[in-house]
């Protein structure tokens, strides 16, 4: 028989306002196994575990129940008070009586009566509880980091800087990200480039990095410390040690007419590429889409220019299986499709373009050196239109548009708007805003010298309509501080379009089995205190995968997680949770079905010889589990037919028994 | 006459299924709106005055006729705030509160015109009948 414990919590007047407490700790006096029942303020507080500690040691407990917050709480605060008084940390239930109950109820009398039922099912549960002791596993003191944008890049090179080796997995064929698009930055102006590409080479020098381009990850196994991942490597047809990066067969192949997605598809490359003369790695990738050689068999330019023969036709996808101590996904961002806003007329006309193919059209590097001119007639625009939250803040359109802030616009439209009346003084720019939005170090004066110094016509209210008309594109909007309706002649409409996460998100975090947000963003496992952390054990996030983000967040998110990695490469053994699955041999019927449900892979079957009552031995198939890959999801102790399997902590009779403490 | 306003407010809102709090005050639907210049009140004044129980200049202003219920606004909102039922709504109170019909059905043959788009028909009945 246990000696059991009960600690009620008055939560200052979190619980003590809905819950009378004193009657809560009297009714649990009197059940089954229940010694002493004592309430107090704080439970948590040092004053509170000392009394759960003395308790212990006076009454000679074997297990305790606290009727307090969440689990999730303090439950490891009120384990480690046990232990600390010599109890099995695992003798210790927690009866949620505050967001299961005093916070949702609002009479003293139901909330009371429902903390007394939960008090009775915990009690009962703590009298069939079993002392346990948890495993260990060890860490494989290596990192793979998902994405080789700007997050993933400064994540690797944090953890490499630490010591540990990395490995960056990116899917287009260089490192960069959408940064590596980007013309300046806000607030400062850097440019992007100038910023990004310094880091690039870091991470390609630095011998504890390795970089996977071109590549996906398809599969994922383990647990934390020890996952076991697949990546494919996409045949990219040029031999990536040998290739210079010469360029010469990216001027001589005939094939000239691919859309250049680097560009945003507002001019072409050839069917051999290299994506910008700053790609990491350096090195040319044949796009099997386009390239005659690979479709027909007939052509072979770049093989004969090639001077170090670095093309081959027969590549093919390759698959590698790395192991990895830690996560980090770091998939990003991507604008959202336009074409679904019919009234601002994106697939109507060419010269409405988003704020991505404005960077571009800006950039240098880009389809027009950096001239700002129109991508329908090459002239100069006189005069721009800038309209905010297309697609952001929207409620109405779940399948067009998205229903949060996508927090960047702001200020890149500010910058946008800015480096154009700087560059070219005769153009009037219109900014049309909801709200503008510029919380962050420097940004308000950014977007105040926008207005101020560089004379950017800022309106609040909304475009509603543009339609190409001739050579114009014919505007229409509110201006509401004014009171009137506006009509704009523009030669350049720029879309503020929102923000989604990276479709490859989506099936990686069913990989990892991670849980993501009804946007698709990644979740943490605190919004606060945990704010890089996925709520699976050793999946990390980094940047906009996360939830939208600039420049600044992203480096300071990318360093957090990086640091909570090092955090765990740096240990040699991890504790794991004694609350696994455990197969009763003697009942087991050797059916595989808990094999089948098993979404860790825990399970294996093997023929073991059992001595029978009659002193034969039978040889019979049984399930075992493997307690380091077991995560404890219970879906086996469900499937099981014979009732063999049980959750350790949670087995089917304590299940059981609290159901019929609640019931009685 | 509070009472009275309030039970109008209450109507307005239930039969045009509105809710004007989901408004972020954006303007798109007065961006957006063919009829702007002809109005007293805007789109977007419509739900902010619904909203603040100002139905008494509302509802004697023209404005709520100038509306050509082409659902512009409605199909722009990115708040799913349908100015437009709201403005028929209006309309509907007014008449009905007049008691009569301003349009029968038996009316509009004689009406009809080669060049008048159906849509122009449907409007009416909304606008004018009860």
């Amino acid at each position: 028989m246990q000696r059991i414990g009960v600690f009620v919590c008055h939560c200052g007047t979190n619980i003590a306002g809905t819950v009378d407490v004193k009657a809560v700790a009297e009714a649990l006096q009197y059940e089954p196994g229940v010694v002493i029942s004592k309430e107090y303020q704080y439970m948590c507080s040092q004053a509170g575990q000392d009394l759960i500690k003395e308790a212990i040691k006076e009454n000679n407990l074997t297990g305790i129940v606290v009727c307090s917050c969440s689990p999730r709480m303090h439950e490891a605060t009120f384990r480690k008070t046990a232990a600390a008084a010599g109890l099995n940390p695992y003798m210790v239930e927690i009866a949620n009586i505050r967001e299961q109950c005093s916070w949702v109820h609002k009479d003293i009398p139901t909330g009371t009566e429902k903390a007394i039922i939960l008090g009775k099912a915990a009690v009962a549960k703590v009298n069939l509880n079993a002392p346990l002791t948890p495993g260990e596993s060890p860490v494989t003191k290596r990192a793979l980091v998902i994405g080789g944008g700007i997050a993933g890049i400064q994540t690797a090179l944090d953890i490499a800087d630490a010591g540990f080796p990395v490995d960056i997995v990116e899917t287009k064929p260089t490192i960069g990200g959408k940064m590596a698009q980007l013309d300046k930055t806000f607030p400062t102006l850097d440019c992007a480039a100038c910023i990004l590409t310094p880091k690039m080479v870091d991470v390609a020098q630095n011998d504890k990095v390795r970089i996977f381009s071109y590549s996906e990850v398809t599969d994922v196994s383990g647990f934390v410390g020890n996952f076991e991942v697949t990546i494919k490597r996409r045949a990219r047809y040029v031999k990536e040690d040998i290739c210079t990066g010469c360029g010469l067969c990216t001027e001589k192949c005939p094939q000239k007419k691919v859309p250049n997605e680097f560009n945003l598809g507002m001019d072409n490359r050839r069917a051999i590429y290299i994506p910008f003369a700053q790609a990491v790695p350096k090195v040319a990738t044949i796009d099997p889409d386009y390239c005659t050689m690979l479709k027909s068999g007939k052509c072979g330019v770049c093989s004969k220019v090639c001077t170090v023969g670095a093309i081959d036709y027969q590549a093919k996808d390759e698959y590698l299986t790395e192991k990895y101590g830690a996560i980090v996904v770091a998939t990003g961002f991507n604008p959202i499709s336009m074409e679904k806003f019919d009234e601002f007329a994106y697939s109507q006309s060419k010269d409405v373009i988003t704020s991505l193919e404005l960077e571009r059209l800006m950039n240098a590097a880009g389809p027009t050196g950096g001239t700002l001119l129109r991508p329908s007639d090459g002239e100069h625009p006189h005069t721009i239109v800038f309209v905010q939250c297309v697609g952001s803040r929207c409620a109405s359109c779940a399948e067009k548009g998205k229903e949060y802030c996508s927090k960047i616009c702001c200020m890149y439209t500010a910058k946008h708007a800015m480096l154009i009346r700087d560059k070219y003084p005769d153009t009037d720019v219109y900014v049309f805003y909801i709200d503008v939005r510029t919380p962050g170090k420097n940004f308000d004066e950014f977007y105040r010298r926008a207005v101020e110094e560089y004379g950017v016509h800022y309106i609040k209210g909304m475009v509603g309509k543009v339609s190409p008309e001739g050579n114009k594109l014919k505007v229409r909007a509110s201006d509401l501080i004014d009171g009137k309706q506006l009509h704009i002649d523009a030669d350049l409409v720029v879309l503020a379009a929102a923000i989604e996460p990276d479709k490859s998100a989506r099936p990686l975090a069913t990989m990892l089995t991670a849980s993501m947000d009804t946007n698709d963003f990644f979740t943490e496992a605190h919004p606060k205190l945990r704010p890089v952390e996925s709520p699976t054990a050793g999946v990390f996030l980094s940047g906009a995968c996360q939830g939208p983000k600039d420049i600044p967040e992203t480096v300071s998110q990318a360093g957090a997680a990086a640091s909570k990695v090092i955090g765990l490469l740096c240990k040699d053994k991890l504790t794991g949770n004694p609350c696994v699955a455990h197969s009763d041999e003697w009942m087991c019927n050797g059916c595989s079905t808990c094999e089948k449900v098993c979404p860790y892979g825990a399970i294996t079957y093997q023929d073991k010889e059992f001595r029978m009552p009659d002193r034969t031995v039978k040889v019979r198939r049984v399930a075992s589990v493997n307690e380091a890959v077991c995560q404890g999801c219970g879906a086996c102790t469900v499937a099981c037919m014979s009732g063999a399997m049980n959750l350790k902590g949670f087995t089917n009779q304590q299940i059981m028994a609290e159901v019929d403490a609640i019931c009685k | 006459m509070e009472n009275k306003n309030e039970r109008r407010k209450e109507q307005i809102l239930r039969m045009s299924g509105v809710n004007p709090k989901k408004c972020m005050r954006c303007g798109k639907c007065s961006g957006t709106c063919p009829s702007y210049d002809e109005m007293e009140y805007h789109p977007h004044q419509f739900v902010s005055m619904v909203e603040s129980g100002d139905l008494e200049p509302l509802m004697s202003s023209p404005s709520i006729y100038k509306c050509l219920s082409c659902f512009a606004c409605v199909d722009r909102c990115p708040r799913n705030v349908e100015p437009a039922k709201l403005i028929e709504a209006l309309r509907l109170t007014v008449i009905r509160e007049k008691g009569a019909n301003h349009l029968l059905a038996d009316q509009i043959p004689a009406l009809l015109d080669e060049e008048m788009p159906q849509q122009a028909i449907v409007s009416a009945m909304r606008k004018y009948s009860k």
